[in-house]
């Protein structure tokens, strides 16, 4: 982005990579797979590299509400610095508190998940399906993540990716607004859980397995590492696949 | 009727109107030991919300076969109301079946109506007590309904039976005596049920009917009365404050936490920015971050703890709950309101109120089960009258954040990697781009 404000030049869209999608070694994979369908499409968009820094989100939903807002305003003055009007991001938790809860600090922006993104570059005719990846008539299940679905009501965008790619989309037994946690919302990303009797994500891959589907499609850094961590613990790496759908979309596309 | 019966009428009337009076009065009280918060924006929208959630019980319909129980309850609760707008005028004016000789036939499509809800609350009430006792549904059996909150489900399911009963024995006795010419005691042709039963007595004589058909009638007014005194004390107050409790729910979208201005200042303050308070007006006196006691939490939020229907939706579909941590939503709108309730009886009393050495978090709410929540939402998407125990639960985080830096070790750390290196996670910030290299080095080749 620097470089681009440099130059006078200002991006149609800036693209939120976010703390997972710059370290997570997993999920660096989605981001360059974004990023690839940006340049193919050719859409003027760019990131704030080493300038972007954590939302907050974490620190925030663990109460410590100094150290979310300390990020949030740092990041907006970034933001506001290089006029940016349109955010899209990977991660419906930087989705969610840039949406929804920069504005009461000053930030206003258009913000769009990369499902919603995806999703109208499909219906434009931006993207059309190669065939690639080999995902036709494939059983695919979707795991709504809570921060796109029940947070804030989108549920249909990713639903329309993964169909565009004409395989056969199979529901869990709780999907949509009843869909059921991943178990890293909440800042639980980051500490083991409560005593209990089982852990979220185990739970929830049980029932991901249940349908049949061999591929797991998300849309969220968190719910990727906590339903390949169910699918690694159930022994069945070898034949079922998580994928965002980002990388879907890339892999369709030959990218 | 006798000028005495009348007149004991008028006085049991008078004495179930002053114990609501101070009880509701007392609930307002409780309601308000609560902050300030306002939730009067968009009244439009929030009169609509209503209309469809409380009123249309819309969330309910999630659930079909309860649902429809429910909603025996419901239309039976509200319409055999209107019945008794009759039994006040006959109980006070010594009058029978007052609205019979000008109503004529849709005096009868009434009374029918009335007896079916009857029969179908009757109905109902008996399949939600087999439910709750019998079948024993997972929401039914958690540990925050032994004791008091099991009791007082299977207390009111009961009331509604007997109720019930008194309604239809007191339009079948009513009709014997009718056939045998008694008294003032008039034929309506075609009840329905009533007349199944009524063979049941047309043999008794007719003073016998007349005793049983006054005792039902009595016990039929009074029962009402006792029932709606009774509501008030009991997880069956959200019959009436569901429909404020959904009026001012939140509107926004679920996944976004309120902001505190009194954290904003003080970052503007650290960071070299103006503050956002208006020039010349001092910041208000923050008294507390987030919330230890019912005190710190929004009046919004104890009304959710009164409208509480203690269904269990909530912690049915929590994946905490759900994999066997201690956390409940329930729980947790029970506790608030248990507390809200001890506070407020104290005050009245001039006891120590919230001085009394207990608070919310800590006497009622563990941290354990605070920190167990993944702030997924569940909870508030299955409650059927728009309560948000999530709310609470972040109101607790923040308390103990930023007042009791009693957070665990992990997110401890993970504070510390936001603070030092931006990132939840230990990375060097200059890292960050580095996802970029394979891409490039692709481009390159
Ligand atoms: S938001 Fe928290 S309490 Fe509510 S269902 Fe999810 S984990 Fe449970
Ligand atoms: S909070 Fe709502 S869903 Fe939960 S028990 Fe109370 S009424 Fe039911």
């Amino acid at each position: 982005m620097a470089e681009m404000a440099a130059s006078g030049e200002s991006p149609e869209i800036l693209f939120w990579v976010g703390c997972a999608g710059s370290f997570d070694d997993r999920y660096k994979a989605v981001t360059q797979a974004f990023v690839k369908i940006l340049n193919k499409v050719g859409v003027s968009f760019a990131v704030l590299g080493p300038e972007e820094t954590c939302t907050g989100d974490p620190a925030r939903r663990a109460g410590n509400e100094f150290l979310f807002q300390m990020q949030a305003v740092s990041n907006i003055q970034v933001l506001n610095g290089y006029n940016i009007k349109k955010v899209v991001t990977a991660c419906p938790h930087c989705f969610n508190t840039i949406k929804n809860e920069y504005p009461a600090l000053g930030g206003h922006y258009e913000v769009i998940h990369h499902s919603t993104f995806l999703q109208q570059l499909i219906n434009e005719g931006k993207v059309t399906m190669q065939g690639g990846g080999g995902f036709k008539g494939k059983k695919i299940t979707f795991h709504d993540s809570c921060f796109l679905g029940r947070a804030n009501n989108v549920y249909e965008a990713p639903r329309e990716v993964i169909k565009a790619l004409d395989v056969e989309l199979v529901e869990m037994k709780r999907c949509r607004t009843k869909g059921l946690c991943c178990g890293a919302g909440g800042a639980q990303m980051y500490k083991e859980p409560e005593p209990g009797k089982k852990d979220i994500n185990i739970e929830r891959t049980e029932e991901a397995l249940d349908t049949g589907a061999s591929a797991i499609a998300v849309g969220c850094p968190f719910c990727l590492t906590m339903m390949t961590d169910g699918i690694k613990n159930k022994n069945r790496e070898n034949d079922v696949q998580v994928y965002d759908i980002a990388e879907m979309i890339a892999k369709d596309q030959g990218l | 009727m006798s000028i005495l019966s009348r007149l004991i009428f008028l006085l049991i009337f008078i004495i179930a109107g002053y114990i609501l009076y101070r009880r509701v009065s007392f609930l307002r009280r409780a309601i308000l030991l609560g902050k300030e918060s306002d939730r009067t924006d968009n009244p439009s929208e929030r009169l609509k919300v209503m209309g469809l959630v409380a009123f249309g019980q819309k969330k309910m319909f999630k659930r079909i076969v309860p649902a429809i129980l429910h909603l025996f309850l419901y239309i039976g609760f509200i319409i055999i109301n209107l019945e008794i707008l009759e039994f006040v005028i006959d109980g006070l004016s010594g009058q029978h079946r007052f609205f019979a000789p000008f109503t004529g036939t849709w005096y009868v499509v009434a009374l029918n109506i009335f007896e079916f809800l009857a029969v179908g609350t009757l109905v109902a009430s008996i399949i939600f007590l087999i439910r709750r006792n019998a079948i024993a549904i997972k929401r039914f059996t958690a540990r925050e309904l032994k004791g008091w909150p099991g009791l007082d489900a299977n207390i009111i399911l009961m009331a509604e039976i007997t109720l019930m009963i008194a309604i239809l024995v007191m339009n079948a006795t009513d009709q014997a005596l009718a056939d045998k010419g008694f008294g003032y005691y008039t034929q309506i042709d075609g009840l329905f049920f009533s007349s199944l039963i009524k063979p049941l007595f047309i043999d008794m004589g007719a003073e016998t009917l007349f005793i049983i058909e006054r005792v039902a009638w009595w016990f039929h007014i009074i029962g009402i009365l006792a029932f709606a005194v009774y509501v008030t004390y009991s997880k069956h107050l959200h019959i009436f404050l569901a429909f404020p409790n959904v009026y001012y729910s939140n509107l926004k979208p679920k996944g976004q936490m309120d902001n505190m201005e009194a954290v904003t200042n003080e970052v503007n303050m650290m960071l070299g920015l103006p503050a956002n308070t208006p020039e010349g007006e001092a910041p208000a006196e923050i008294a507390r971050f987030g919330a230890k006691d019912v005190n710190d939490l929004s009046w919004v939020n104890v009304l959710n703890a009164f409208s509480c229907t203690e269904c269990g939706r909530c912690t049915d579909q929590c994946p905490a709950n759900m994999t066997g941590k201690l956390l409940s939503p329930r729980k947790i709108m029970m506790d608030t309101r248990d507390r809200a309730e001890e506070v407020a009886i104290s005050i009245d009393k001039g006891g120590p109120g919230l001085e009394d050495g207990k608070s919310l978090l800590g006497d009622y709410i563990t941290k354990e089960e605070i920190f167990a929540c993944t702030s997924c939402n569940a909870c508030v998407e299955a409650c059927p009258v728009n309560i948000d125990p999530l709310a609470i639960i972040i109101e607790m985080r923040r308390y103990i954040a930023m007042e009791e830096s009693g957070t665990p070790q992990q997110w401890n750390a993970m504070f510390q990697n936001i603070e030092t290196s931006f990132s939840p996670w230990k990375f060097s910030p200059s890292d960050r781009f580095n996802w970029a290299d394979k891409l490039k080095a692709e481009e390159t080749k």
